[in-house]
């Protein structure tokens, strides 16, 4: 009998007091709710469902399925260990003079990356099959086309007959499914990708590691710097940092080319010689260079905030308790700043290993990333799966530091300009 | 910074080479910029500077690459191609920009709104999810974007450019306007309420003047993003939407003429202006506030 309970306010309109209150808050939650929406439902419609897309994409394996119905359905039965029967031969025949045009064409790419040969293979036969009239079709098949002997062929579509498949992601480890889902390597010349993952982590490993070198005592200048003249020498942090990206690496052919300024000064002061200019563009050097530049200011910003939080006076007690200022400087100063420092390395690492552009511009053929190859897969080879596994591997990656950024800024991590 | 007299001569030499270290990697991330401009006013077809320059020969400048960056094709002197590409160029990527501005600032102010009241529910999850287009690097977006946007039908549309715009946009406004609002003084709402303002008049009367410039700022931001942006505009704008990064990507790759550099100029001055912009709201935000810069 809660109702009665003598103990009870009530409000002006005879409501009790706790479900007035309890509604007004589910009005005003309402009220939030409703203000964020709009931009919630865009947000989740034109960019968690891309992602979402991705992530299907990564391991849909649907195509062999539809290109091959017949075969797959007597696949089960068969040992892998011979050559099949003439029961999927004749399926095999079928599924090939049967198939869409455009279906064959995509489902043999895909065949391709299990064992090369496999589309040059179905073309021939797609072409030769129409003179076969009829049965036994084994023996008629393996004469238009010797491979169709060989057991390798047959046995890789093991790895093909479900609709769902994690290979992609073994591909993006240079490993696969052999026919009975055992995960083995690729073949040596196929290998890729574990060194493009090196050569992405080493690369934003160094260009952080520049990037923390050149940005300190910049970072301690200005906070330490009068408001005026700190002010002045933020403009040369910001404006790199607002113009263009595009802009700052024609920028930067200009510096580094072989005609370039650096090379036309380091000759005209006897440095290098005319013939020995250095090659600083298109290579790694220059992967790492531009890279640095363009996030050096991600790296000061951070920096910049927390060290302007340090009292002075720190420095001073220290040194008037007997320290030399550099010992105070690290044993006081330095552990002070390492929020800052630990903010930017992340902050840094995170964009750094997602980039695309400069390597793509300034790379050559040694500075390409793994953005890259994704961008390479997508466009060029089209191997959509490929690129899907490879993008949220490394978006794995970046939310996992990003959540350790969030850790270690909190909510005040996320400030521009 | 003058040092203290008892400084030693060793500690002097540290200092003095601290601050011309400090002094080089300013140079280094300004000095790139500053070179593209007088490279711009070459007359001649090749990005480096010639002896000419150098001594100051008034033959060895000249503004043919400006004009043929406007399409002014009259100048007998002109012999490279000369089209009217850059315009173009220039007009889509303003119109994909401003459009995509608006709407970012639209949903992002009333995202900022709502998160910033007390009785927002899963108020962290739902500010992270707001801002994750800035954390997912852009060639993952654009892979995503562009299988999905193909199945709609929006690859190579401007409005599947500003629709992505928008999304890569709204993380700024969020973060911008949120930042203003933490120092709203949500009794002065309460008080036009109680005067008898009707809520969206107090909105845009009393809240909207003090927000401002977090709008503005935050606009801006993602105005350069959505103006510089050229990696999801390479997936989703296919053949038929040419804006003026891709047009710069495309000059990088192929045919590298002044006529880059000539845009560049142009381009850094644009994010001088903006910088100064944002800057001077920045200023006057923490002035009205009472708050001094720390």
């Amino acid at each position: 009998m809660a109702t009665a309970a003598p103990e009870q306010i009530l409000t002006a309109d005879g409501t009790p007091l706790k479900a007035s209150l309890q509604k007004s808050l589910m009005r005003s939650k309402m009220h939030a709710a409703g203000l964020v929406f709009p931009a919630f439902l865009f947000l989740v419609i034109m960019f968690i469902a891309p992602i979402g897309v991705l992530l299907t994409r990564s391991i849909d394996d649907k195509l062999v399925n539809q290109f091959l119905p017949n075969t797959f359905a007597l696949f089960e039965q068969w040992d892998q260990k011979e050559l099949p029967d003439e029961d999927m031969y004749e399926a095999m025949f079928l599924d090939i003079t049967g198939a869409d045009k455009t279906l064959l064409g995509r489902a043999t790419i895909r065949m391709n990356y299990e064992v090369s040969g496999w589309r040059s293979l179905v073309k021939k036969s797609n072409r030769e099959f129409k003179k076969i009239e009829s049965g036994p079709y084994k023996e008629a098949m393996i004469k238009v086309h010797k491979r169709w002997g060989e057991i390798k062929y047959w046995q890789s579509l093991g790895a093909m007959v479900d609709n769902y498949t994690m290979g992609y992601y073994l591909n993006a480890f240079d490993l696969r499914f052999d026919g009975d889902k055992n995960v083995i390597e690729q073949p040596e010349n196929r290998q890729v990708y574990n060194l493009l993952w090196w050569r992405t982590f080493v690369v934003s490993l160094l260009v952080t590691f520049f990037c923390v070198l050149l940005g300190y005592p910049v970072a301690y200048l200005l906070a330490t710097l009068p408001m005026r003249i700190s002010n002045l020498l933020m403009i040369c942090v910001l404006m790199p940092f607002w113009t263009s990206l595009l802009v700052r690496i024609v920028a930067w052919m200009i510096m580094l080319q072989q005609e370039g300024v650096v090379n036309n000064v380091l000759v005209s002061i006897g440095i290098v010689s005319d013939e020995n200019r250095l090659a600083m563009m298109y290579n790694f050097t220059g992967t790492i260079i531009v890279m640095t530049q363009i996030l050096l200011p991600f790296m000061i910003l951070p920096m910049y905030s927390v060290m302007k939080g340090i009292s002075p006076n720190y420095m001073k007690a220290a040194q008037n308790l007997g320290a030399a200022p550099s010992l105070a400087f690290i044993r006081v100063y330095i552990p002070q700043s390492l929020p800052g420092v630990g903010a930017g390395v992340i902050l840094v690492f995170i964009v750094a290993i997602g980039y695309y552009i400069t390597p793509e511009l300034v790379g050559g053929k040694d500075g390409r990333l793994i953005g890259n190859m994704v961008a390479y897969h997508m466009q060029n080879s089209l191997n959509w799966g490929l690129a899907s596994a490879m993008g949220l591997i490394l978006l794995t990656g970046i939310l996992v530091l990003y959540w350790l950024y969030d850790k270690l800024t909190g909510s005040a991590g996320m400030k521009m300009g | 910074m003058a040092l203290p007299l008892y400084k030693t001569p060793f500690q002097r030499f540290g200092h003095y080479c601290y601050l011309g270290f400090s002094g080089f990697v300013l140079f280094f991330l300004v000095a790139p910029l500053v070179a593209v401009i007088p490279l711009s006013f070459t007359s001649s077809a090749f990005l480096n500077f010639t002896p000419e320059m150098l001594r100051l020969d008034p033959e060895a400048f000249s503004l043919r690459w400006y004009k043929i960056m406007i399409g002014d094709c009259s100048d007998p002197t002109i012999t490279t191609v000369c089209t009217d590409k850059w315009k173009d160029g220039a007009a889509n990527s303003l119109v994909i920009a401003i459009f995509a501005t608006l709407f970012s600032i639209v949903l992002g102010t009333l995202a900022s709104l709502g998160l910033s009241r007390p009785a927002m529910p899963y108020q962290k999850a739902i500010t992270a999810l707001l801002i994750s287009p800035m954390i997912v690097p852009l060639i993952i977006t654009a892979s995503g974007m562009f299988m999905f946007f193909s199945q709609l039908d929006l690859v190579g549309t401007f409005t599947g450019l500003i629709l992505a715009h928008t999304i890569l946009g709204i993380p700024f406004v969020v973060i911008t306007v949120t930042a203003t609002l933490v120092g709203f003084d949500h009794s002065l709402m309460r008080a036009a309420a109680s005067l008898g303002g009707s809520p969206t008049r107090n909105f845009f009367q009393v809240m909207m003047p003090l927000i401002l410039p977090g709008v503005i700022s935050g606009g801006l931001f993602a105005f350069i993003t959505s103006f510089d942006e050229v990696v999801v505009m390479l997936f989703i704008g296919g053949p038929e939407v040419v804006t003026l990064p891709k047009q710069m990507w495309a000059g990088i790759r192929q045919e590298i003429s002044p006529t880059i550099l000539s845009v560049a100029t142009v381009l850094v001055i644009f994010s001088i202006i903006l910088l100064s912009t944002v800057e001077m709201l920045r200023r006057r935000t923490e002035r009205i506030r009472g708050i001094t810069p720390h």
